[in-house]
């Protein structure tokens, strides 16, 4: 039967079926951070088992971790013990635990793939929703809670009904100025934040096929974001490109060898999704959101929707009450006193050559704080052997030590309360970047240039 | 895990769609090692003014809500992963959630805590809404066992879906991980078989 890379990938993990369509999921990869494994460690030893497959964990910290002087103590006493207290689980456990001043650490989900861990064809979880974002390597990846997390370390395995499959397919090329960031912004606001509910989604098209791995990352991580557990993309030559070199990915005949492997890793022509959109590369424009979730967007030159009629008003209105806007207004002009450039959507080497790129010979504007912080230490390396921190210095930006930082405000990275933050992060909850703040997710590069602005402009026209 | 069977209680009306699960508990919360006392956190900032005051008309601050059934709007739990939202719902000491659709994540999370997610059509739930905006709260009766919804004092009720095997647990009071555990065999076995390692 014709299969989806989805369900390719899904069936070579099933253990055991269990009546009522219920599978028993193996996984190859758990990566864990402070926050969401001490309960789970607590679970294993209240029940007192050790942990199964060892050799299949990998953590780090970056939620809570501040982003100056990461080789002092954390200042904050709770993170610090967060932190703190998943190094000792990690070694009682034996796990491979890149902490803080480790040349490895960084955002979970940046530096699975850049070690060569995230690869094509595996399971991969991790107790966080952007796990999707190891998706763009053609696995299958997806965020779980904490209880899930004691299952696999209990057991390398999950409980999991098959989701439905869905793709997404954007064929075309790309306008000037718009990135992937861009397009998977358009995908949401135009299908809404609970579309991909119960669905795992492939994204095809030439579009698609056309950016980087890191692009591809940008769109996979924002699939949870119209409620998909997971989104991928099928691995192709742009892939195994990528993966070649990476620390701990296969390497000479092995890698040749599961490269032939990797190769059947496509959807057949005849296998049916059970939803699928088309997309146009032509009609997407760099975008802005305006609301308090991330399906709440519009063209970077559009109009704020005025309230939509019926079950949504309440909503609309509340969120536009947040964020201080109204309906058929245009974001263009709008003064912005602070840009975040970070986060596991937009964190990569290829986000910070963006903004250099925009920036360099160019001052910020006196009223901007602006915020760039890699995504792991790697980056921050790769950054400043390439000179762009010198660039960032000299356009007023302040290049940060790798951390989740304002995408989530956990650690003293913080929108103040009331104002508007032009952020490349993945959400623009309330509060999302600190109580009260009001967050617009764009691309690095509208991000970059409302630095350089102080307000939001058109970036075709600069 | 507690067991789960019949529960009949006032419903919580939050008539607001795509409640994130940073609503249910923000971000700055998250920073304890252990499960208890998040229930004084449940939805934080709308609770609470900024100087720390009771915003008098959020329902969790109305005395004649005092139920164990929360109701709110569709796609509830959306966002973020965090299983603190689902202890954060039941520490303070709600039994069971409906809503006309729930992210997939907060689902799970809350069945592996005794939550019940209760997915309802929409009219069912415009209407224990529109109950609950009028004269007194509406009182809705859960039944497990029979997968149904019943809103008391009329005539409408419903069925819900639920796994079988999830609801084996949720009655039982059984987790995951004593299932997977009694699978290690098959595991390894898996493990064993497999053509191409990681
Ligand atoms: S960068 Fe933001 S979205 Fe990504 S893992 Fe960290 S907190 Fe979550």
């Amino acid at each position: 039967m014709a299969k989806t890379l989805f369900d390719k990938v899904w069936d070579k993990h099933v253990v055991k079926q269990i009546p009522g369509g219920v599978n028993v999921l193996y996984i190859d990869l758990h990566l864990i951070h402070e926050v969401t494994s001490p309960q789970a460690f607590a679970e294993l030893e209240t029940r007192n088992l050790p942990i199964f497959r060892k050799e299949k964990m990998v953590a780090t910290a970056d939620h809570n971790v501040p982003t100056i002087n990461q080789h002092l103590e954390i200042k904050e006493e709770l993170s610090r013990f967060q932190v703190e207290k998943l190094g000792e689980n990690c070694k009682k456990h034996d796990i491979t635990y890149y902490g803080l001043g480790h040349e490895y650490q960084g955002i979970v989900h940046v530096i699975g793939p850049e070690l060569g861990l995230t690869l094509p064809g595996k399971t991969i979880v991790c107790g966080d929703s952007h796990t999707s974002t190891h998706g763009a390597f053609g696995a299958i990846a997806f965020g779980i809670g904490t209880s899930q997390v004691a299952q696999v370390m209990a057991s390398q395995c999950l409980i999991q009904t098959k989701p439905k499959t869905m793709r997404i397919t954007v064929d075309g090329k790309l306008s000037k100025g718009v990135l992937s960031k861009d397009i998977i912004l358009h995908i949401i606001s135009t299908l809404g934040v609970a579309s991909g509910t119960g669905y795992f989604i492939e994204y095809a098209g030439s579009a698609i096929q056309s950016l980087s791995m890191e692009g591809r990352m940008t769109i996979c991580n924002m699939s949870i974001e119209m409620g998909a557990r997971g989104g991928m993309i099928a691995p192709d030559e742009t892939t195994f490109e990528y993966i070649k070199g990476k620390k701990f990915a296969p390497n000479g005949s092995d890698l040749d060898d599961i490269i032939k492997y990797w190769k059947t890793l496509t959807t057949d022509n005849d296998a049916v999704f059970d939803k699928e959109h088309h997309f146009d590369a032509a009609d997407i424009s760099p975008m802005l959101t305006y609301g308090t979730n991330p399906g709440m967007g519009v063209k970077i030159d559009g109009k704020i929707p005025l309230a939509a009629s019926g079950e949504n008003e309440k909503s609309h209105k509340k969120a536009l009450d947040y964020m201080h806007l109204k309906g058929g207004d245009s974001l263009l002009g709008k003064t912005i006193n602070h840009v975040f450039i970070g986060s596991c959507t937009n964190s990569r080497i290829e986000d910070l050559r963006e903004v250099a790129n925009y920036v360099k010979g160019k001052k910020k504007a006196e009223n901007v704080s602006a915020l760039i912080v890699p995504g792991s230490k790697q980056i921050e390396q790769i950054a400043k052997k390439e000179g762009l921190d010198t660039i960032f210095k000299e356009a007023g930006f302040s290049l940060r030590e790798p951390g989740c930082s304002a995408c989530l405000a956990m650690n003293e990275d913080k929108v103040p309360n009331g104002e508007y933050c032009v952020s490349t992060s993945n959400r623009n909850f309330e509060g999302r970047q600190g109580p009260g703040s009001r967050t617009i997710l764009a691309s690095p590069l509208v991000a970059a240039a409302t630095a350089i602005a102080g307000k939001i402009i058109d970036v075709r026209n600069s | 895990m507690e067991k789960f069977k019949t529960i009949i209680s006032t419903a919580l009306p939050l008539p607001i769609n795509d409640i994130d699960t940073d609503q249910i508990i923000p971000a700055r919360y998250l920073k304890v090692t252990t499960k208890d006392g998040f229930g004084k956190f449940l939805f934080r900032d709308w609770r609470y003014d900024k100087k720390d005051q009771p915003i008098t008309d959020f329902v969790l601050n109305r005395p004649e809500y005092d139920g164990k059934i929360l109701v709110a709007g569709k796609n509830f739990g959306c966002g973020s992963s965090r299983e603190h939202a689902a202890w954060a719902i039941s520490d303070y000491g709600i039994k069971a959630v409906v809503s006309s659709f729930f992210a997939d994540i907060f689902k799970e999370n809350a069945l592996n805590n005794g939550l019940l997610p209760v997915q309802v059509s929409e009219s069912f739930l415009e209407e224990i809404f529109k109950i609950s905006a009028s004269s007194k709260p509406a009182v809705l009766k859960i039944d497990l066992e029979n997968q149904e919804i019943s809103l008391e004092d009329t005539s409408l009720s419903e069925n819900f879906e639920i796994n079988g095997y999830k609801k084996e647990c949720m009655i039982n009071g059984y987790d995951d991980i004593d299932y997977l555990l009694s699978l290690k065999k098959e595991i390894e076995d898996y493990e064993n078989n497999l053509s191409i390692t990681y």
